[in-house]
C-alpha cells in the first residue's frame, strides 16, 4: 500500500544522502521524494510516497527515520485528510495542432501554456496524480517529447 | 588565545576526558599528531588502522568510557571501516577521527582522498564533515553525546588538514543541544503498569537480557527483577555478563549455540521479558515459530528494535536502568515454582557437555582459563568456534568481562580488543581466546601490545581449520572441507620475534599449569593450545530452524 509520509529534516549537506541510503540498505520502497526549505530556513521537508507491504514495514520505516540524527520529526498523512499536488513540465510536439485546439485540449486541467512555438509547446501542470495520469494521457496523442516531474508535495488540511 | 583546529581539536578531547587515543599518522593529520606529540594524553600507536578501531571499541566495552581512534585519509581512513562496522553492530560508543585532504581539493580525486562520510555513513550513528574551523568545537561535543547516549555507536569527525591549521579563539561549549535527537530515557508509566499486570499474571515467564543491560549498567537492577520475581534469565551473546551465571535463576546463553535449556524455556514460556536485546535471527531462529505462547515486554532504548522482529504487546522505550527500576517499583511476584521445577529439570537433562578424547579439547581450556582466573579477567575473543566456546564455557558473572564481536562476527577483533581493554582496565588480567585463524587477521597488534607493555594473554584454541566454517561443512556440505584446512606461523618462535613469550601445550596436564605460568609471566604471553581439530561447537540450531531443534551432544 503507498503512504505519504513526511520528515523534517536539519537543512544540512548530506541528510538527503542519508534518507537514500536508509531506503536503499534497509530495502524500502520509495515511489517518490520531493526537498524543500521550509519556512525556517534551518530546516526542510521532504515528502515520500513509500510502497509498504504491511503495518510493521510502514512503522519501521517511519521509526529509522526518526533515528536518523539529523531527522527532526516524521509524519504520516495517509490516514489524515491533505492535500498533494505534483509539478510537471511538459514538451509536446504541435506542429499539426492549432494553439485554439491545444486550448481546447487543456480547458479541463489545471495547466499553463509556458511557450509555444512552431512545433514545441511547454506545459506546466499541477495537479494531483490521478489527474496527471489524465494529463498525460490527453496529450500523448500529440507526442509527448520530454517530461520533467517534481516528486508530490503533500500538506495535512 | 587563538588556537589551531589540530588544538582546538585536541583541547576538546581533553575537555571529554580522553586520556587514550588509539592511532596511526599520516600526511593530513600532521598537524594533529603534532599537538598530541605535548599532551597528557598517550597515543598509542597501532600496527594497523583496524586495530586501532577494535582497540578503541575494546577499550569502550570494558570501561564504558568513549574510546577514540585517529587515522589519516584515504587509506587510513579505509582501513578503520570493518572496526566502525563492528562498533555499529554492537552498539559500542566510539569517536573516530579521520585527516581529509585539504577543503580545496575536496571531490578532486586528490591524493590519499577518499570519501569517508560518504563510506561510513551506514555503519556510524552519524558522522560530520568539518569545513569551517568555527563549527569544530561543537561538533566534538555533539560527537561525544551522540556516541554516549541512546543506544550508542560510532560516530566519525572528518578533518581536512586546512581545518586543522586555520586558527580562531577556542571556546569549549559545556551543553548540546540538538533538537532532532532526544533519546527517551524514562519509560511511560501506563506501559509499565500493563508490564508489570502481564508479570503478575504469567505462568512461565522468561527474561532475555541483551547488551543494553551492560550498556546502562543496569545489571544490578536485572537481578533484582529476577529475584523479585523468580523468573529465569537468559541472555544473548552481547549480554553475557548481565546476569550472574552462577545464579540458580542463570540459563546461560540463548540461540543458535544457547543451552538447550534456554531455548526449551523460551520456546515454552508464556512471557518474554527483553531488556536491551533485539531479537536478532541467531537468537531467535525461524520466526513463525519462535515463542508461540509467548507474550512480550520489551525495554528498549531503541524504538526501531521493538516489533521490527516480533511482534510485542507492551513496548517500554527507555534506558533500560530506569526502565527496570521503575518496574520494579510496582511488579508483583507470579507463581513461578512449577515452571521453575521445569526448567531445572530441562538443566539436569541437557546440561551443557563436551567429548573429551586423548587431545586437549578446546572447551577444556575455556573452562581452565575460568578456573584459574576465578572468572575474574576480562575475555576478549575472536570469532568462530573459539568464540562460542569462550562464551559457553567460560562463567560469566560481571559485566564488562565479555568483550566480543556480536553483530558482526569480526574475525581479527580480539587481539586489538584484548589491547583496550587492557588499557582501560590495567588492573584486570585479559585474555584473547583466539582461534587459529583469526588471529592471524591483526597478529601484527602483537607489536603494539609488547611495544608498549599490554600484557595480554592469548589463548590460541589451534585446530588447524577455520572451524567454524569445517564444522558447517560437516554437517551441511558433506563433509567437503574447501578452503578450511589452514595453517599458520609457529607461534611459538612468533611470539619471540615480536619479543613476547611463547608457550605450546599438546596434553591435557599441561593445560592449567600453563595459564597459571602465562598469567605470571610480566609480558605479552601467547600460549599455542594444540587442541582436538574436529571438535564441533553443541548445540547448535541449524541456519532457519526454530531454536528448540538443536543438533549435538544431548540436546
Ligand atoms: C573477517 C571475517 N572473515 C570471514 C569470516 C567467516 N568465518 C567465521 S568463523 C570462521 C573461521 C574462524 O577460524 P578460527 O579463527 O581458526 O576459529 P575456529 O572456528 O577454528 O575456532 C570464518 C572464516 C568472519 N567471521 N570474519
Ligand atoms: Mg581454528
Amino acid at each position: 500500500m503507498k503512504h505519504t509520509i513526511y520528515a523534517l529534516v536539519e537543512n544540512k549537506p548530506g541528510v538527503l544522502a542519508r534518507i537514500s541510503g536508509l531506503f536503499s540498505a534497509r530495502g524500502f520502497n520509495i515511489e517518490s521524494l520531493a526537498v524543500g526549505e521550509t519556512h525556517d530556513p534551518t530546516m526542510s521537508r521532504m515528502t515520500m510516497i513509500v510502497d509498504a507491504k504491511d503495518e510493521k514495514i510502514l512503522e519501521q520505516i517511519k521509526k529509522q527515520l526518526n533515528k536518523l540524527i539529523d531527522v527532526v520529526s516524521v509524519g504520516d498523512l495517509t490516514k489524515k485528510k491533505f492535500i498533494e499536488r505534483e509539478l510537471v513540465l511538459i514538451k509536446i510536439n504541435v506542429a499539426k495542432t492549432s494553439k485554439q485546439k491545444l486550448n481546447e485540449m487543456l480547458s479541463k486541467f489545471s495547466v499553463r501554456i509556458l511557450s509555444c512555438e512552431k512545433s514545441t509547446a511547454i506545459i506546466e501542470a499541477t495537479e494531483t496524480k490521478e489527474r496527471t495520469s489524465l494529463l498525460l494521457e490527453t496529450l500523448r496523442k500529440l507526442g509527448i517529447k520530454e517530461l520533467v516531474r517534481t516528486g508530490r508535495i503533500a500538506i495535512a488540511e | 588565545m587563538k588556537k589551531n583546529g589540530a588544538q582546538i581539536l585536541v583541547d576538546s578531547l581533553l575537555h571529554e576526558g580522553v586520556r587514550v587515543i588509539f592511532g596511526y599518522p599520516g600526511g593530513v593529520i600532521l598537524p594533529l599528531t603534532d599537538v598530541l606529540y605535548d599532551t597528557p594524553i598517550d597515543f598509542i600507536l597501532v600496527r594497523h588502522e583496524q586495530g586501532a578501531a577494535h582497540a578503541a571499541d575494546g577499550y569502550a566495552r570494558s570501561t564504558g568510557k568513549v574510546g577514540v581512534c585517529l587515522a589519516t585519509s584515504g587509506p587510513g581512513a579505509t582501513n578503520l571501516v570493518t572496526g566502525l562496522a563492528t562498533a555499529h553492530m554492537d552498539s559500542i560508543p566510539m569517536v573516530a577521527i579521520t585527516g581529509q585532504v585539504k577543503t580545496s581539493l575536496i571531490g578532486n580525486d586528490a591524493f590519499q582522498e577518499s570519501d569517508v562520510t560518504g563510506i561510513t555513513r551506514p555503519i556510524t550513528k552519524h558522522n560530520y564533515l568539518v569545513k569551517d574551523i568555527s563549527e569544530l568545537a561543537k561538533t566534538v561535543k555533539e560527537a561525544f553525546h551522540i556516541a554516549s547516549t541512546g543506544r550508542p555507536g560510532p560516530v566519525v569527525i572528518d578533518l581536512p588538514v586546512d581545518v586543522q591549521m586555520q586558527e580562531m579563539e577556542f571556546d569549549y561549549p559545556d551543553k548540546v543541544s540538538l533538537r532532532s535527537y532526544i533519546p527517551t530515557l524514562n519509560p511511560r508509566p501506563g506501559h509499565v503498569r500493563k508490564a508489570a499486570k502481564l508479570i503478575e499474571k504469567s505462568k512461565r515467564p522468561v527474561i532475555y537480557a541483551g547488551g543494553g543491560v551492560i550498556i546502562s549498567g543496569a545489571h544490578d537492577q536485572l537481578l533484582e527483577l529476577a529475584f523479585k520475581i523468580k523468573a529465569p534469565v537468559t541472555t544473548t551473546l552481547m549480554g553475557l555478563g548481565a546476569f550472574p551465571e552462577n545464579n540458580e535463576l542463570s540459563l546461560g546463553m540463548l540461540g543458535m549455540h544457547g543451552t538447550a535449556y534456554a531455548n526449551h524455556s523460551i520456546m515454552e514460556s508464556d512471557l518474554i521479558i527483553a531488556v536491551g536485546a533485539r531479537f536478532d535471527d541467531r537468537v531467535t531462529g525461524r520466526l513463525d515459530k519462535f515463542a508461540p505462547e509467548a507474550k512480550v515486554i520489551h525495554i528498549d532504548i531503541d524504538p526501531t528494535a521493538i516489533s521490527k522482529n516480533i511482534k510485542v504487546d507492551v513496548p517500554i522505550v527507555c534506558d533500560a536502568k530506569i526502565g527496570l527500576e521503575e518496574l520494579n517499583k510496582i511488579v508483583k511476584k507470579p507463581n513461578t515454582k512449577e515452571w521453575l521445577k521445569k526448567v531445572n529439570d530441562w538443566k539436569k537433562k541437557y546440561p551443557l557437555t563436551y567429548k573429551t578424547g586423548k587431545k586437549i579439547s578446546p572447551q577444556y581450556v575455556v573452562e581452565q582459563i575460568y578456573k584459574v582466573t576465578n572468572g575474574d579477567a576480562i575475555i576478549c575473543t575472536e570469532v568462530g568456534q573459539n568464540q562460542m566456546w569462550a562464551a559457553q564455557y567460560y562463567t560469566y558473572t560481571k559485566p564488562r568481562t565479555w568483550i566480543s564481536s556480536g553483530g558482526l562476527g569480526t574475525m581479527g577483533y580480539g587481539l586489538p580488543a584484548a589491547i583496550g581493554a587492557k588499557i582501560g582496565r590495567p588492573d584486570k588480567i585479559v585474555f584473547d581466546i583466539a582461534g587459529d585463524g583469526s588471529i592471524q587477521m591483526n597478529i601484527q597488534e602483537l607489536a603494539t601490545a609488547v611495544a608498549n607493555k599490554i600484557n595480554v594473554k592469548i589463548a590460541i584454541l589451534n585446530n588447524g581449520y577455520l572451524g567454524m566454517v569445517r564444522q558447517w561443512q560437516e554437517l551441511f556440505y558433506d563433509k567437503r572441507y574447501a578452503s578450511t584446512l589452514i595453517t599458520g606461523p609457529d607461534f611459538v618462535k612468533l611470539a619471540e620475534a615480536y619479543g613476547a613469550v611463547g608457550m605450546r601445550v599438546k596434553n591435557l596436564k599441561d593445560v592449567a599449569k600453563t595459564i597459571k605460568e602465562a598469567i605470571a609471566i610480566p609480558n605479552v604471553v601467547i600460549m599455542d593450545f594444540i587442541v582436538e581439530e574436529e571438535a564441533n561447537v553443541f548445540p547448535m540450531v541449524p541456519a532457519g530452524e526454530a531454536i528448540n531443534q538443536m543438533i549435538g551432544a544431548l540436546a
